[in-house]
């Protein structure tokens, strides 16, 4: 590591490849969503390269020890993107690959929306969009005032530049030189209702965030070598900034006929499409 | 159509004019100014203490290095200030930002801290509420709110004044909700919710703040409502600084013969079921609760609640403001207006007695 910090650890051993862990993380959220027979499964299928480079590439964590004081912070402030880091805890052994089938059922510790309370590695509750970028700030100060060396990484979605307070937030973090904070932007371009510029448009979104003091990549967030490189920009970035990288995704990503279908904020799929839809996952591993 | 919309082509300061040209009849009732954003709410001569909370907090800080003091650029007008002299490196004062100031308190207690988060109390309650409630309380962060301009405690109309904070608070489940009376109780709560492990609402009293309960033997303790004196004919049960107007309320009441207890109940949330069932269940007593705060989801509802659920059933009457927007004006006008006033009080009982 650029930094002298030590290599994230992982639970399978260091050979899996990034694009084999991206894989698995969407073949956890596929058989998740099958268990439920719905889900935010196009944001999870979308955002699982940013989530395999940020758990297999950039985090520092003990899969054992969800709360150990020297991991860094990884916040999901989108809170029904559950489904999509539910899939990556397990991949990193935080949450037992067991549990996957509980999901979103009663009595269960995978929620349909992530809570901190629920599940181990879950560091907020998120489902009011616009949370997680405050949240990064204060604990962006407390690493500060505790002399840590962790970082904070906030998940947010391009449907979250809508909130005020994501920007309250931008602007403090700047204020505070936040060098600690990296905030991924998922940038799927589909909100509830509709695509995302047209319900409210974010555009120039690198000079908004640049104007408020952060230190700013856009990049192709599914491309696991690009990400790579990102994060590594991040954190080797020497002014004191935060840093924000702005993930462009496609949603459904790797799923071809799930990435065709046009609304696709809560997609629907039929239930014999669940097969059909790891199938294509897998097609698309072998190629 | 009209750029007025549906409202009709008058304002309400219209009806506030028509008032003041009938009161220029009356030379016994002064025109008085607006006062200042905070007014003291200290009767001349009164006993007073600078900044209860600020000074109690710089004291407690003093040997907790976790406590830290953050505010949405209201640091001077809710005595954050002190502790910020005292504590430089500890203050954190997070910009005209009220949702971020809740927010980054709860990633400061996230990490082992125990922020001290103040602002007014309209904005905490009105402004803030998805944000206390899902970034704190949810998650039982050991955040404490502590917000000036509680009820009618300024004169410069509803955008101050935090008339129904309590039932915004109330409602929030796992939420403990204080409301002190006077600088000693100020003191003693900012102690004891600094012990106290969870989230915490006090309204704050601050500037120079009466000095009345030294007078009694009282102490503040959390989830307790303590009997400051007993009387046959009436019980009043109280929170803030409506338990100094019914001290001064039953004063006036005693002279007259009327034997007036009163209950302090400081903690709205939870509230002290045992004493308040005891004390009102005493037969004979009319009982009346006074707060300041709107008729709806405060104190005196919450007791009404409670006593009915209970099978207590005394003759009861609530003190309270009106479930309205309330008028912009000066302090002693506007508490006379809606009937908190020590006087107002007095009358209204006297009034009920028959």
């Amino acid at each position: 590591m650029q930094d002298g910090r030590p290599a994230p650890p992982t639970t399978a051993g260091h050979n899996v490849s990034l694009p084999e862990r991206a894989f698995r993380i969407r073949r956890n959220a596929l058989r998740m969503a099958e268990v439920q027979g719905q889900g935010y499964i196009a944001q999870a299928l979308g955002v699982a390269d940013v989530l395999a480079v940020s758990y297999f590439h950039a985090l520092r964590y003990r899969p054992g020890e969800p709360r150990w004081e020297g991991r860094d912070r990884f916040l999901l402030s989108i809170g029904h993107y559950a489904i999509a880091l539910y899939a990556a805890l397990i991949e990193a052994g935080i949450v037992p690959e067991q549990e996957l089938e509980t999901y979103g059922s009663d009595n269960s510790r995978l929620p349909m929306s992530g809570m901190a309370s629920y599940t181990p590695g879950m560091e907020m509750s998120g489902g009011s969009l616009g949370l997680g970028l405050g949240i990064a700030v204060g604990m962006g100060l407390a690493l500060k005032r505790k002399g840590s060396d962790a970082r904070v990484y906030n998940l947010m979605s391009d449907g979250e530049l809508n909130e005020g307070p994501t920007w309250e937030a931008a602007m403090s973090a700047g204020h505070w030189k936040l060098d600690n904070i990296t905030c991924l932007v998922d940038v799927n371009r589909m909100q509830a209702d509709g695509v995302s510029t047209g319900v409210l448009n974010f555009e120039p979104l690198e000079d908004k965030w640049r104007a408020f003091g952060w230190h700013v990549q856009r990049v192709d967030g599914n491309s696991i070598a690009t990400l790579v490189e990102a994060f590594d920009a991040a954190r080797a970035f020497a002014e004191p900034k935060p840093r924000v990288i702005i993930c462009d995704t496609k949603m459904a990503r790797g799923v071809p006929f799930l990435e065709t279908r046009e609304k696709s904020h809560f997609l629907r799929v039929e239930p014999h499409e669940w097969a059909e839809a790891i199938a294509a996952l897998e097609a698309g591993r072998m190629a | 159509m009209s750029s007025s919309g549906s409202r009709s082509d008058s304002w309400r300061g219209d009806a506030a004019l028509a008032l003041r040209r009938q009161e220029a009849a009356d030379p016994s009732r002064p025109t008085l100014t607006t006062s200042a954003m905070i007014a003291s709410l200290a009767a001349e001569g009164q006993a007073t203490r600078p900044a209860p909370f600020g000074h109690a907090l710089a004291e407690i800080a003093a040997t907790r290095p976790e406590i830290i003091g953050m505010t949405a650029d209201l640091s001077k007008y809710t005595d954050l200030h002190v502790f910020a002299a005292a504590h430089p490196d500890r203050f954190y004062q997070m910009g005209m930002a009220e949702q971020l100031l809740m927010l980054a308190a709860a990633g400061m207690a996230h990490e082992g801290f125990v922020p001290f988060v103040t602002t007014y109390a309209v904005f905490a309650s009105r402004r803030t509420y998805d944000f206390v409630s899902q970034a704190i309380v949810e998650e039982g962060l050991n955040v404490k709110i502590c917000c000036a301009l509680p009820g009618l405690t300024t004169g410069y109309g509803p955008s101050h004044q935090a008339t129904d904070d309590l039932a915004i608070f109330r409602a929030m489940p796992d939420l403990t909700v204080v409301d002190p009376c006077d600088a000693l109780d100020t003191e003693q709560a900012t102690r004891a919710i600094a012990a106290h492990d969870g989230p915490v609402y006090m309204r704050l009293l601050r500037g120079n703040v009466p000095l009345v309960l030294d007078a009694y033997d009282y102490s503040f303790e959390l989830g307790r409502a303590k009997l400051l004196r007993g009387g046959g004919d009436v019980l009043i049960i109280a929170s803030g600084f409506m338990t100094m107007r019914a001290l001064e309320a039953a004063e006036a009441l005693a002279a007259d013969g009327v034997d007036v207890a009163v209950l302090h109940s400081p903690t709205i949330k939870p509230l002290d079921a045992e004493t308040i069932l005891r004390e009102a269940g005493r037969g004979g007593r009319l009982v009346v609760v006074a707060e300041n705060h709107s008729v709806i989801g405060g104190l005196g509802e919450a007791v009404a609640a409670l006593l009915m659920s209970s099978g207590v059933h005394p003759t009861f009457r609530q003190i309270a403001l009106p479930d309205a927007f309330l008028d912009a004006g000066a302090l002693p006008t506007l508490h006379d207006r809606y009937g908190i006033s020590a006087k107002a009080v007095a009358a209204r009982i006297r009034a009920w007695l028959g």
